[in-house]
């Protein structure tokens, strides 16, 4: 496992809205340790036996927290995260999609340089099967097993993560980074942490059309990893210069084919998957 | 969202930089009543969303008012890659001494808007970056720092620049600033002239926004035009779906993006040609799945319906619910395949039991099903 288990203590920002109170519940039936909510102007109240606070500081004044889950709307989710970073809150997942790009570059620069790992914006977050799930993904389809799972996509990860639990390999920490062309934690900062997680035997890399964070994963596995990767893109047949859902699932010019994803990822030695049932094969070819 | 270079141009204008005096015609007779105002030999431009304007004959110069009239005449009303030229603008035509280029993007993998900036303008940029890379100057600008006028006279050195470099250095901030300011996404002057009396001026630009940050400029929001995009992607907008049309005839549907994109890709693996792509979000009930369906109905091209379903926090009851609905209603008259795994599985199999829709396990063999059907019935 890598970044959270059971014992991490979770802030839900926005936590009286409707998306925050419903993956709240979600989220506490699955058995994270949520202490605490936050919500400006609705502090005292309460939302499925969660205290909620007017600010993150002010939670910090009853409860140690280890990571926030954002589900703020977008025109004021930067500012929530940048409030979490200030705090010293060192892991925030932002949930929301739709921020303002220019937001977000100037939100995750500022949360890098205090030090804290932001995963999103426009992501489904992360979750450490059956310990806890820090995110809105269906909790059910992840078993606890071997396989470290990275993507850019939501649907696509339960898909994967379904199959490889279905495989009897299971996943250890998965990880939804966010379809937005700016998010704060990306594939190559990811694979480190796995290289070292003993739990961890293999990793899946889901990546998609757009930017160039799949060409920089390639390169970082080619030099460093120990394990055994297995890569998967998804809009290999999307046209050029139109967005394909995700804000930052776009290929511009020269910029994001899923042609130079799948010759670098090659160059590095990591087999592409090109469906769902072959990551499972090619894992397990992997494995040994 | 992409701006029309004569929107580009106000607000370039907005923020000072000089752009030649110029307005936009509907009709010919407003280009030489315009060109009588300018007093002087004007260029008529197209005013469409798509690159390559004078290449296509759009772009023209027309000496008087005369002339302005018959240029405006051609060019308004023609195609241009498939859009008809709508209006014109007719601009004060400048004596060129150098063109150079300017240009502000979104760099992802730095995470830094990227100037760039180089001697060689009035060409496609892109054909540049290819063939001549060096002669462009890339410069990240630190978020909150902004850029200011030492970067600004060094970047503009670096790149080559001739002329009166205070005055290319403050419209290379002030683009900048127009950036930031209207939360663009690409924003460029190309060419950015010097002209023989020594003024530096835009003289043409292009400014795409962030749809993102819309909400926070609503006198943009409002330039959006309806009739340069397609009607179905319109009409989804209202619905709050991520959709695109795309040239094939196999409709898709499906829940998340990373999902529909590889649903698009395992249609194309199978011989077939997607007719769009369509994401109904996280979480719907049948009122979204039977709305998105009955978007695709309006597609004349679509000839057969792909569903992909994963269950997550969608139920795929839900979804079934939503198909039954719109098979009732009649509203889907070409052949449905459809996938469904996860959350309520079960349910929804049972729910579209003995339903002329056909359900498969994976999302391979339903791939094959629905392309087969489709082919099969040309």
């Amino acid at each position: 496992m890598i970044l959270v288990d059971k014992n991490t203590r979770v802030l839900v920002q926005g936590i009286t809205g409707r998306e925050g109170s419903f993956h709240t519940k979600q989220m506490l039936d699955y058995g994270t340790k949520i202490v605490a909510g936050v919500t400006p102007g609705k502090g005292g109240q309460e939302v499925h036996g969660v205290p909620v606070y007017n600010s993150v500081k002010e939670a910090q004044k009853e409860h140690e927290i280890d990571a926030s889950i954002i589900f703020v709307p977008a025109f004021a989710a930067a500012d929530a995260a940048l409030e979490a970073a200030h705090a010293g809150v060192p892991l925030i997942v932002l949930i929301t999609e739709g921020i303002p790009t220019l937001d977000m570059v100037k939100a995750v620069k500022e949360i890098k340089d205090l030090g804290v790992r932001l995963i999103g914006g426009n992501c489904p977050g992360l979750i450490s099967a059956e310990e806890t799930k820090i995110g809105i993904m269906p909790g059910h389809v992840f078993k606890r097993g071997k396989v470290g799972v990275i993507s850019r996509s939501g649907t696509l990860t339960y898909e994967a993560a379904a199959a490889l639990s279905e495989a009897g390999l299971g996943t250890t920490t998965t990880v939804g980074i966010g379809g937005d062309p700016i998010i704060g934690t990306t594939f190559k900062d990811l694979l480190p942490l796995y290289n070292e997680d003993p739990e961890t035997e293999a990793v899946v890399v889901i990546g998609e059309i757009g930017g160039s964070d799949e060409e920089e994963a390639a390169a970082w596995i080619k030099e460093n990893m120990k394990k055994p990767v297995v890569a998967f893109i998804s809009g290999r047949s999307a046209p050029k210069g139109k967005r394909m859902g995700h804000a930052g699932a776009i290929i511009m010019g020269d910029v994001g084919t899923p042609e130079s994803k799948v010759r670098a990822f090659e160059e590095a030695g990591v087999p592409i998957a090109d469906t769902i049932d072959e990551i499972v094969e090619l894992v397990k070819k992997q494995l040994g | 969202m992409k701006l029309h270079e004569y929107q580009a141009k106000e607000i370039l204008a907005k923020y000072g930089i000089p752009v030649p005096p110029g307005k936009v015609a509907y009709t010919p007779d407003e280009a030489k009543k315009i060109a009588e105002e300018i007093g002087k030999p004007v260029v008529i431009k197209a005013q469409v969303h798509v690159g390559g304007r004078g290449k296509a004959g759009g772009v023209k110069i027309a000496k008087d008012p005369n002339e302005a009239y018959e240029v405006a005449k051609k060019i308004l009303g023609m195609e241009i890659k498939g859009l008809t030229v709508k209006k014109v603008l007719v601009a004060e035509a400048v004596d060129i001494d150098k063109e150079y280029y300017a240009g502000l993007i979104l760099d992802r993998a730095s995470q830094r808007v990227t100037y760039m900036v180089s001697k060689e303008g009035g060409v496609d940029i892109e054909e540049v970056a290819r063939e001549n890379p060096e002669a462009i100057v890339r410069y990240r600008i630190e978020p909150h720092k902004g850029f200011r006028p030492f970067e600004a006279r060094q970047v503009a050195l670096d790149a080559g620049l001739e002329g009166n470099l205070n005055k290319l250095a403050d419209v290379l901030v002030k683009l900048a600033k127009a950036y930031e300011g209207v939360d663009a996404f690409l924003a460029e002057i190309n060419p950015l002239v010097v002209t023989k009396d020594g003024q530096v001026l835009a003289v043409d630009a292009k400014i795409d926004l962030d749809d993102n940050a819309l909400f926070r400029h609503p006198d943009l929001a409002e330039l959006r035009e309806v009739e340069a995009e397609h009607p179905l992607e319109i009409e989804a907008l209202k619905y709050g779906f991520a959709y695109v049309k795309l040239d094939g005839n196999i409709g898709i549907l499906g829940n998340g993006a990373g999902l529909v994109m590889y649903t698009l890709d395992l249609v194309n693996r199978a011989g077939g040609k997607p007719a769009n792509f369509l994401d109904i979000g996280g979480g719907a009930k049948a009122d979204v799945v039977y709305n998105a369906l009955k978007l695709l109905s309006k597609d004349p091209d679509v000839k057969g319906i792909f569903i992909n379903i994963f269950g997550g926090i969608t139920r795929a009851d839900e979804v079934a619910k939503g198909v039954i609905r719109a098979l009732e209603e009649g509203i889907i008259k070409v052949p449905v395949v459809m996938r469904v795994a996860g959350t309520a599985e079960e349910e929804a199999k049972k729910l579209l039991e003995g339903k002329p829709v056909e359900m498969y396990p994976s999302s391979i063999e339903a791939a094959k099903a629905i392309v087969a059907k489709v082919e099969g019935k040309k």
